[in-house]
């Protein structure tokens, strides 16, 4: 193994062991966080319901394309009656989860690796610990637990509106029938694929939420480091949100 | 040398911190190299020296931040560097530390971040929260910026608060970081005042890290001198004042010439800009 691979090999351990040691941290942290409801509420609302409109806009977007898309391929086949249940499938189980995760990643996890490493290059963070407080308790957990809980939030409200784009395209230009629409896609959708959807998004949530506080944390506390740590934000949350999906969806099918 | 260090009688105060042969190094680099220092109760301690000597160092070594690499920084008897978490957060809720930027939480405005600390680690009702904030913000000059944000504050301000919010749960010891740097003369006049009055009327124990030898001679029982990770002396102001030693002379006068280095090692001047020229 030449030189820069071993040192390569060793950085990716010393990371992995960096991360798995803050997170069993931050679990410790979220029990206690737990008893300061008002903490996570705002960091809900920070995460959750500042993203709502650019999640809102995404999702009828998607729908209105999927309505378009599908019924172009359904209408060569005369089933554009189908339309409803591909629409609802593609957004439950897929489309929804991960599409609500980039964005999520995009919007609301570089701020949370900003906000944080900018409280520790001002010394924020050093404040609290030397005023008896721990910041993992005060700053981490509430952050990661509001990005936990908004994600499956906001991944319900882009799949509603999504079926709504689809469903305005669909029903109200292209002309298939309202009643079949929605009862197709009421029958087609089991518990197993509502659950599925939930259980995506839950697991995206927690992992763009860990990844996001924890290079936040850990950032090199300068312009030049909170730039890059909000930068691999992005990057590693995205590239584990789509392979995260791949196994999950091995798992359910 | 003054009583301070040679005659610990019967009615000396009571040494709260206790440095003791400490090393300390950043990578390769030394900042400690065997630092002897004591804090006794209720007196003013000044740590005076060149930028680079590891004042701020030693404060976050104080505070349990850093640990030492060899020696022992014992606080109330307590040797911070062997506490666990649950007694360490005990001993420093007994601490208070005004920082060099003030370190205010951002997303709280001023009056919060002085409530902060009574919140976190009391239940006393809002009314008496709230008499505790403002009694505090008017010692330092600001209870009419009470609902202004960090962002809205000076540098000036923001210290004055973060002063606030250090003394707000009455702590045995007070830690200050710079705490004169920046300051118009009237609010370094204030502070230098509050400094001395909360030492004198609550005696709270301070430990005042400080480049400003003329206003800390003022207020300082005892002062050292920090230089290549020493103690290279120590008194009361008035006897470093009449030291005949270089360093402490150089460093009272401000001179560039002396035994402490101004210069960054570096090559020779002339050959360095030969080269260039070359």
């Amino acid at each position: 193994m030449s030189n820069g691979a071993r040192v390569g090999v060793l950085e990716l351990v010393r990371k992995t062991g960096e991360t798995s040691v803050f997170f069993l941290r931050l679990l410790a942290a979220c029990i206690p966080a737990l008893g300061r409801p008002r903490l996570i509420i705002a960091q809900i609302y920070n995460a959750g319901a500042r993203s709502l409109i650019i999640i809102m806009l995404s999702g009828l977007f998607t729908g209105m394309v999927l309505g378009l898309q599908f019924y172009a391929v359904l209408n060569r086949f005369g089933a554009t009656e189908a339309l409803g249940t591909a629409v609802a499938l593609a957004l439950l189980k897929e489309l929804g989860p991960v599409l609500t995760a980039l964005l999520f990643a995009g919007r609301a996890g570089t701020a949370l690796t900003s906000e944080i490493g900018l409280m520790r290059a001002t010394d924020q963070l050093t404040a609290m610990e030397v005023m008896a407080v721990d910041p993992m308790r005060h700053v981490v957990a509430p952050r990661f637990l509001g990005g936990l809980i908004a994600v499956p939030l906001l991944t319900a409200i882009f799949t509603v509106v999504g079926l709504f784009g689809a469903q305005l395209i669909g029903v109200q230009f292209l002309g298939v029938d309202h009643g079949i629409f929605w009862s197709q896609a009421q029958s087609a959708v089991a518990l197993k694929d509502v659950t599925e959807g939930v259980v995506k998004s839950v697991v995206f949530g927690a992992v763009i939420s860990l990844i996001a506080v924890n290079e936040g944390y850990h950032s090199e506390p300068t312009a030049e480091g909170i730039g890059r740590a909000t930068t691999r934000t992005v990057v590693a949350s995205s590239v584990m949100t789509l392979l995260l999906d791949y196994v999950l969806t091995a798992i359910f099918l | 040398m003054s009583d301070y260090q040679s005659n610990p009688g019967a009615d000396a105060p009571e040494v709260v911190i206790d440095a003791r042969g400490v090393h300390y190094a950043i990578g390769n680099r030394p900042i400690f190299d065997g630092l002897d220092l004591t804090v006794k109760r209720g007196l003013i301690t000044a740590v005076m020296g060149p930028s680079g000597t590891g004042k701020t160092t030693l404060l976050r070594l104080i505070t349990g931040e850093i640990h030492a690499g060899s020696g022992r920084v014992a606080v109330f008897g307590q040797d911070i560097g062997a506490l666990r978490t649950r007694e360490l957060y005990a001993t420093r809720r007994r601490m208070g530390v005004l920082f060099q930027n003030g370190a205010l939480l951002t997303d709280l405005d001023v009056y919060e971040n002085v409530a902060f600390p009574v919140r976190e680690h009391t239940d006393l009702p809002e009314s008496l929260i709230r008499k505790l904030v403002l009694t505090k913000l008017e010692a330092v000059g600001l209870r009419g910026a009470a609902e202004l944000m960090p962002a809205e504050l000076s540098g000036g301000m923001a210290r004055r608060v973060a002063l606030a919010r250090a003394i707000v749960t009455d702590p045995e010891i007070l830690i200050y970081d710079e705490p004169f740097v920046g300051l118009d003369p009237i609010s370094l006049g204030v502070i230098l005042r509050l400094v001395k009055q909360m030492n004198d009327a609550l005696k709270i124990t301070s430990v005042v890290v400080s480049h400003d030898v003329h206003e800390i001679a003022t207020i300082a029982d005892y002062t050292y001198l920090l230089s290549d990770g020493k103690v290279v002396a120590s008194g009361t102001p008035a006897e470093l004042a009449r030291s005949d030693s270089a360093t402490v002379q150089q460093f009272m006068t401000g001179g560039a010439e002396g035994p402490v280095r101004f210069h960054y090692p570096a090559p020779d001047y002339a050959e360095q800009l030969m080269e260039v020229s070359r």
